[in-house]
């Protein structure tokens, strides 16, 4: 059928199966405003305020659903305003297609009015990026970046669109197929490696597992909980994987890394074979390389080659989706007639009690004023742990992952790689337009929710829920920490004077504000809130919380494992 | 140690950027790259020389592979290789030494390609070491400029890096 290049775009995304865009339109994509008025029929364009939020919401969309976010920007300030919530769902490996506006053909590399090079700002950040200079590439060009997004290691992929590119006319037929000879993902991993590891794991006396995010974006966390079952093993998560295994089980240590708990360090620390999958040993998991986990041989289970031996040089790699080597791994274990080395895993496990013992996430519960803490369980509590949990960046972030423990995955949807501030009510929107019925909270602070309060407008015009817990210590909480720490409390700049009354904004925006104070009140404050009163209600649930409350356990950067901070 | 990564890439344009972003964004040296066409239009043929420990080359080699644009990708320096760079260097040539260039010429098998009644342009061809030693022999103050095609390399006999 003939049709513009923008026409194109709308049927390409109704044809691949895309049900919500999140934008911002300008002059490089009228075209393709227009086709959304004139052709799109299943797909459903969500206005945003401001063109990072786009992004974030539709990463917020991948995170809690497992399908490709995507994004419609225009051209210059469009896209630079897009370029953080693109890296922030880099660094995660988030599926994403973002559609940018260029100026016409013609007019690049003119210093057009509106022209930025969107491929070149973009190309340390994304898995790919094209420039459509040619109509009759268009069709091609969107089911490669689908295919590239969603395949592989994840991640985003930005099509650039000229403007006479957007109205020049072609004849439209949905790609069935996509064909890149230079980009063969790995779909099975070595069976020969596969046994080995296995070997090594039935051999270890001081096992743990160690998973990440790549279990959830692989979704696997079914084979995961199977096999961890089978071996008996302690296992931790990283910040990134918390919910791929549920946190309820005994066997769950915990999350593990700068603000993990004491079990789960230690364990990792003295462990004699480390079984790593997803898990990509960031510098927030390892702490000082140099000591980190002595003693242990490592099996490393990735999708992508690069992120094996990249930190910690490893003893035996699994290069492959971990949904099927954990699946093969698992036949493995049924089929072998080796057996664990049950007395040293007893032993492991006495140790692990002693250590889980000393109840790392203790804290003070008898002051007058509310303990962040107490804030993130009492909101566990009122949405009985099953809410989706977007979180911002800072103190209330490692709140939410310490004392909100998540039994599913894609339940906590946070910034951990780029640690992007003002990521969390926008995820928010996304995760609740994917799950309309769902309760999606926000948990935030007073520093973060501004870097994008601007969506509380987008949230009124389309009706989205969103339960914002602000834990509003009146500092930008991590950034205190860490000048109490490090900087002999020198508290430059991180004190937040001449903040709003979030109730009254939030009044403002048509939405509810509530404030909690008192902690008497807090738990039946939170019940009102998560109550079927406000189920059609944003509720912007401002809470004054302790302002000397620091993250605890804590590894000071440098230190190794075994090396924490206590309360 | 230094190694010779050769890769074969989509010839479009936009693919040498994202192989120097590589390397400048992850802090990889890059001593010296050669680019062009080959024979399948389709496809430029990337030389680069690059240094580091074992771990490095091999995360860089990786890195390269996930690159898009990247067909393929080998490490000429594991295997039984060729190098090979063309110079061009101009010389202040008066007096004596315009037949001493030429002895010079002869001896590291060199053309002189350019000639005016004070310069010559000589044209070398070989593996660095080559260069570097007919550059380290000529008084500097007498070499008016140097061009250097930077290292290019190819597979011993019959393996070849190509499309399988």
């Amino acid at each position: 059928m003939e049709m513009t290049g923008a026409q194109t775009l709308v049927h390409f995304l109704q044809d691949e199966g895309v049900e919500h865009i999140w934008g911002y339109p300008g002059g490089a994509v009228l075209p393709i405003y227009d086709a959304l008025d004139t052709d799109a029929t299943t797909l459903n364009h969500i206005l945003v305020r401001h063109e990072q939020a786009a992004v974030h919401a539709a990463d917020g969309y991948a995170r809690s659903t497992g399908k490709p976010g995507v994004v419609l920007v225009t051209s210059g300030p469009g896209a630079t305003n897009a370029v953080t919530g693109i890296a922030t769902a880099y660094m995660d490996s988030i599926p994403m297609v973002c559609i940018t506006g260029q100026v016409p053909t013609g007019l690049i590399g003119l210093d057009a009015f509106q022209e930025i090079d969107t491929v070149g700002i973009t190309r340390p950040i994304v898995k790919h990026n094209f420039l459509v200079k040619d109509v009759n590439d268009l069709a091609d060009t969107l089911k490669k970046a689908f295919y590239l997004a969603t395949t592989g290691r994840p991640g985003p992929v930005v099509v650039d669109i000229p403007k006479d590119v957007q109205n020049a006319k072609s004849n439209y037929v949905y790609p069935q197929e996509v064909d890149i000879r230079s980009y063969l993902p790995v779909t099975k991993g070595h069976s020969g490696q596969i046994k080995k590891a296995v070997e090594m794991m039935l051999s270890a006396k001081r096992p743990i597992l160690y998973t990440g995010g790549g279990v959830i974006l692989g979704d696997a966390s079914e084979e995961l909980t199977t096999l961890t079952r089978k071996l008996g093993f302690p296992i931790n998560q990283t910040l990134m994987g918390l919910g791929a295994f549920p946190a309820s089980d005994p066997q769950a240590l915990g999350m593990l890394g700068m603000h993990g708990t004491y079990e789960a360090n230690l364990a990792m620390h003295h462990s004699d074979v480390i079984i790593a999958i997803g898990a990509r040993f960031d510098d927030r998991v390892t702490g000082n390389l140099e000591k980190f986990c002595p003693d242990a041989k490592i099996i490393h289970v990735d999708i992508d080659p690069a992120s094996i031996s990249k930190n910690v040089i490893v003893d035996i790699p699994i290069v492959g989706p971990v949904k099927q080597v954990l699946t093969e791994m698992i036949q493995v274990l049924d089929n072998t007639k080796q057996e664990k080395d049950e007395a040293a895993l007893a032993d492991w496990w006495k140790q692990i009690e002693e250590w889980r013992a000393t109840n790392c996430l203790r804290y003070d519960t008898t002051g007058s004023k509310i303990k962040p803490q107490a804030a993130m369980q009492a909101v566990w509590k009122s949405t009985n742990g099953d809410a989706y949990v977007s979180s911002d960046v800072g103190q209330h972030q490692m709140y939410a992952a310490q004392y909100y423990p998540f039994d599913k995955p894609r339940r906590w949807i946070n910034s951990g790689g780029l640690g992007t501030m003002g990521f969390g009510l926008p995820a928010a929107m996304g995760v609740q337009m994917a799950h309309p019925d769902a309760t999606s909270i926000c948990v935030t602070g007073e520093g973060s929710i501004q870097m994008n309060i601007q969506e509380l407008s987008t949230c009124l015009q389309y009706g989205l829920p969103v339960k914002i817990i602000c834990l509003n210590n009146g500092f930008l909480g991590m950034v205190r920490q860490w000048q109490e720490f490090f900087y002999e409390r020198r508290y430059s700049m991180s004190y937040m004077e001449s903040l709003p009354d979030f109730v009254k904004l939030a009044e403002s925006y048509g939405h509810v504000g509530v404030r909690i104070e008192d902690p008497k009140t807090m738990q039946t404050q939170l019940d009102e809130v998560f109550s079927d009163k406000y189920k059609d209600r944003l509720v912007f649930v401002d809470i004054l919380t302790d302002q000397q409350e620091n993250v605890y356990p804590m590894i000071p950067a440098g230190a190794g494992l075994n090396e924490m901070i206590l309360v | 140690m230094k190694h010779i990564i050769s890769m074969l890439m989509e010839n479009e344009s936009g693919a040498l950027s994202r192989v120097s972003g590589l390397f400048s964004a992850r802090g990889y040296n890059i001593h010296a790259l050669t680019v062009a066409p080959t024979e399948d239009e389709t496809l430029s043929r990337l030389t680069l020389v690059t240094s580091g420990t074992e771990q490095e080359i091999e995360q860089i080699v990786k890195h390269l592979n996930r690159l898009i644009d990247v067909v393929k990708v080998l490490d000429l320096t594991e295997g039984a290789h060729i190098e090979r760079e063309l110079m061009l260097i101009k010389v202040a040539a008066t007096g004596d030494m315009r037949e001493e260039y030429k002895r010079l010429a002869d001896i590291f098998r060199a053309d002189i390609i350019d000639v005016t009644s004070t310069t010559y342009t000589i044209q070398m061809v070989g593996d660095s070491n080559k260069l570097d030693a007919f550059i380290n022999i000529l008084d500097s103050g007498l070499i008016l400029e140097t061009v250097r095609s930077g290292t290019m390399g190819i597979l011993r006999g019959e393996k070849c890096l190509q499309l399988s």
